[in-house]
């Protein structure tokens, strides 16, 4: 079929007709990997020792260097050889199939079995194939092409998940008037998972957060002899702001993720595709019962997380300002209004379901492979802190233009 | 038997695995004589795969010696046990690819890691083994997430032939293959093992390969392993053997071999 194939001359009748050379090796010099003689008009390469991969780049160079210009006929003798892999194999048959397409006669003598087996496998399989590498591309035409897909993506994820929103929103309205639809082994277990077992977290950061609020405010109305406002700045930051976005940061790269990757490996196992295939909805049994879980949590815990740093403040207070513990409730009290506290916790809500339906709705991006589900994670948390503050601001401004 | 004791480049005595206090295998032997394509059938959960991955050293055994071409696998220094590793391809069940690079790539990793071969060296190479294991020239160029179920397992396939190792292990090679494909991948295994005295060590439950290109079969049961010719196994007397060999499959493959001893 290819040239290479038709002039293996095999086995035994080759070492016969090699049989005049006898006595050739009596020299025994020290040679390389390639020996040239001439006999009779033919050049003939002797070709020695281990003609294997780590070997590789010797054998090459010494082939293109002893193959000599222009022979007309020519022969290589693998007689001598003491060692044979598909790599040497193949830089044999290589260099024979070159030969011959430059016009040269050629003959390969003094193969054992199994190396003339392995040289007709090599020249079978050898074909021509694109580079393995990647096409090189122009790193800043490169560049310039990932800010328009960037954006692009950013646009079509943005219009993607306000539609899944919708279909988020159309899904839970039916839940809620059909509450047999809602699945509340799974609602209370995500509860457990993102809102009881994020407590010690929460719990820790909260506090040392107000501790740092609490020195750093006093440090600066210490210049003042303001140091009593500490408490305000303490009461005001934890209710109003602290307290709901360091929780749902926290939750965001906890639980977010959590649900991407859940629901992620879930795509890649096909679980998706059976749940939908057996007439469930994904929707319905895996993204609502996270949603309801986490806009239920999430409140309680920032609720939880506002005690929490009150306490770091007051803690901090009391040490380093001398402030009593009666004393900074009195001032709190004075500082803050109830609506303070609701704007915070009622801010978690949005925020919670923020969070979990970009959780889920990555997750359900996932495709094919493992990769997917890590790069789908990432996304996910980004994005769900990224609109948690958006909204915040947004939440901040209508409150000041409200007046809360 | 004794003459051949030297031929051995896999040995394994004694071996004991568990996992918790789940006992996988409880002193087993096993041998891989050189040369010869060694098949390991089993049913679920006989730890077929956990033999072979106890072989290449990615579970720890509770006890028992294993030797590889001659080395105490337990005994060796990090650099001498990368050395043996170098002499032994693995295909994983799925291909396990990676991900980032595309075919060919994946299959000149070893030789640029292990052997620095120039590129074009190793691409010309990589394609070559690409060929060999049936899979199209484009395939090179491709990433594994492109490829097919059957494809990937080729290429993996192809990356353990890669620095074309003395002993292949083969972990479940022709699931996933069409019968087609399979009687190829047999007959390249075949042809590679004539041509470099290959060892091939298979777990397997296809019993055309099985009959086809297996020397011996080793059948882990009551977790230890029986190891014969599948005409011997036949003969034995252990309930699952029977069933596994004289069910309506095994009937089916040994079918072709009456036909073969007829014929002949």
């Amino acid at each position: 079929m290819l040239p290479g194939t038709a002039v293996l001359r095999v086995g035994r009748d080759a070492l016969a007709s090699l049989s005049e050379d006898a006595g050739r090796d009596l020299g025994a010099r020290p040679a390389g990997p390639v020996e040239v003689e001439e006999r009779a008009g033919v050049r003939v390469l002797i070709l020695r020792g281990d003609w294997t991969a780590p070997s590789l780049v010797a054998c090459e160079r010494a082939l293109s260097a002893e193959a000599g210009p222009r022979a007309e006929r020519l022969r290589f003798d693998l007689a001598n050889l003491a060692r044979m892999d598909t790599a040497g194999a193949w830089l044999i048959q290589r260099e024979v199939k070159l030969r011959e397409e430059a016009g040269a006669s050629v003959e390969v003598t003094g193969a054992t079995e199994a190396v003339a087996t392995l040289l007709a496998t090599v020249t079978r399989h050898d074909v021509e194939h694109p580079p393995i590498e990647p096409p090189y591309v122009n790193p800043i035409a490169a560049m310039i092409e990932r800010l328009g897909a960037g954006t692009f993506s950013l646009l079509r994820a943005a219009a993607e998940l306000v539609n899944f929103l919708g279909l988020l929103l159309v899904t839970l309205a039916r839940s809620l008037v059909q509450p047999r639809r809602l699945r509340l082994v799974s609602i209370v277990s995500h509860m457990e998972a993102t809102g009881l077992n994020a407590m010690p977290i929460v719990g820790l950061l909260s506090f040392l957060i107000g501790i740092v609020l609490a020195y750093q405010s006093a440090d600066q109305l210490a210049k003042f002899g303001a140091e009593i406002f500490t408490v305000n700045i303490v009461g005001i930051g934890m209710l109003r702001e602290m307290g709901v976005i360091l929780t749902a940061i926290i939750v965001a790269g906890r639980s977010g993720s959590a649900f991407t990757a859940q629901i992620g490996t879930m795509k890649v196992n096909q679980e998706i595709d059976a749940m939908t295939t057996i007439g469930l909805d994904p929707i319905e049994v895996l993204v609502v019962p996270r949603v309801i879980a986490l806009s239920i949590t999430l409140p309680l815990l920032t609720f939880y997380a506002i005690l929490m740093g009150l306490l770091g403040g007051a803690v901090m207070a009391n040490a380093s300002l001398d402030i009593t513990f009666v004393q900074f409730l009195r001032q709190l009290n004075s500082a803050v209004t109830l609506s303070s506290f609701w704007f915070g916790v009622l801010k978690a809500v949005p925020f919670a379901f923020v969070i979990a339906m970009v959780g889920c709705f990555e997750g359900l991006k996932v495709k094919g492979d493992a990769a997917s589900v890590g790069e789908q994670t990432t996304r996910s948390v980004v994005e769900s802190i990224f609109l948690v503050i958006v909204i915040d601001a947004v939440l901040s401004i209508f409150a000041s233009v409200v007046g809360i | 038997m004794s003459a051949r004791q030297d031929d051995s480049v896999i040995r394994v005595t004694g071996l004991r695995t568990q996992f918790g206090r789940q006992v996988i295998h409880d002193g087993l032997d096993f041998e891989v004589r050189r040369g010869e394509v060694m098949g390991i059938v089993g049913g679920s959960g006989t730890g077929k795969s956990v033999l072979l991955r106890t072989i290449i050293g990615l579970i720890t055994p509770a006890a028992g010696r294993i030797e590889v071409l001659g080395h105490d696998m337990a005994a060796l220094s990090d650099s001498e046990r990368l050395a043996v590793q170098r002499r032994w391809g693995v295909l994983f069940q799925d291909g396990a690819l990676f991900s980032s690079l595309t075919v060919g790539q994946n299959i000149a990793v070893p030789m640029k890691e292990h052997l620095k071969l120039p590129p074009h060296l190793s691409a010309d190479l990589a394609a070559l083994k690409i060929h060999m294991v049936g899979l199209p020239p484009e395939a090179c160029a491709k990433y594994p997430s492109e490829l097919s179920g059957g494809m990937r397992k080729r290429a993996g396939l192809a990356r353990a032939l890669s620095l074309d190792p003395e002993i292949l292990f083969l972990d479940e090679p022709t699931a996933g293959l069409d019968p087609i494909g399979a009687a190829n991948f047999d007959q390249l295994i075949l042809d590679l093992r004539n041509a470099m005295g290959l060892t091939v060590v298979m777990v397997t439950h296809d019993l055309d390969s099985l009959h086809t290109i297996c020397d011996r079969i080793s059948v882990l049961v009551d977790k230890r392993v029986k190891v014969g010719t599948m005409a011997g196994l036949m003969e034995d007397p252990h309930p699952w053997i029977q069933d596994y060999f004289r069910g309506p499959r095994g009937r089916a493959a040994l079918g072709d071999a009456a036909a073969d001893h007829v014929g002949v």
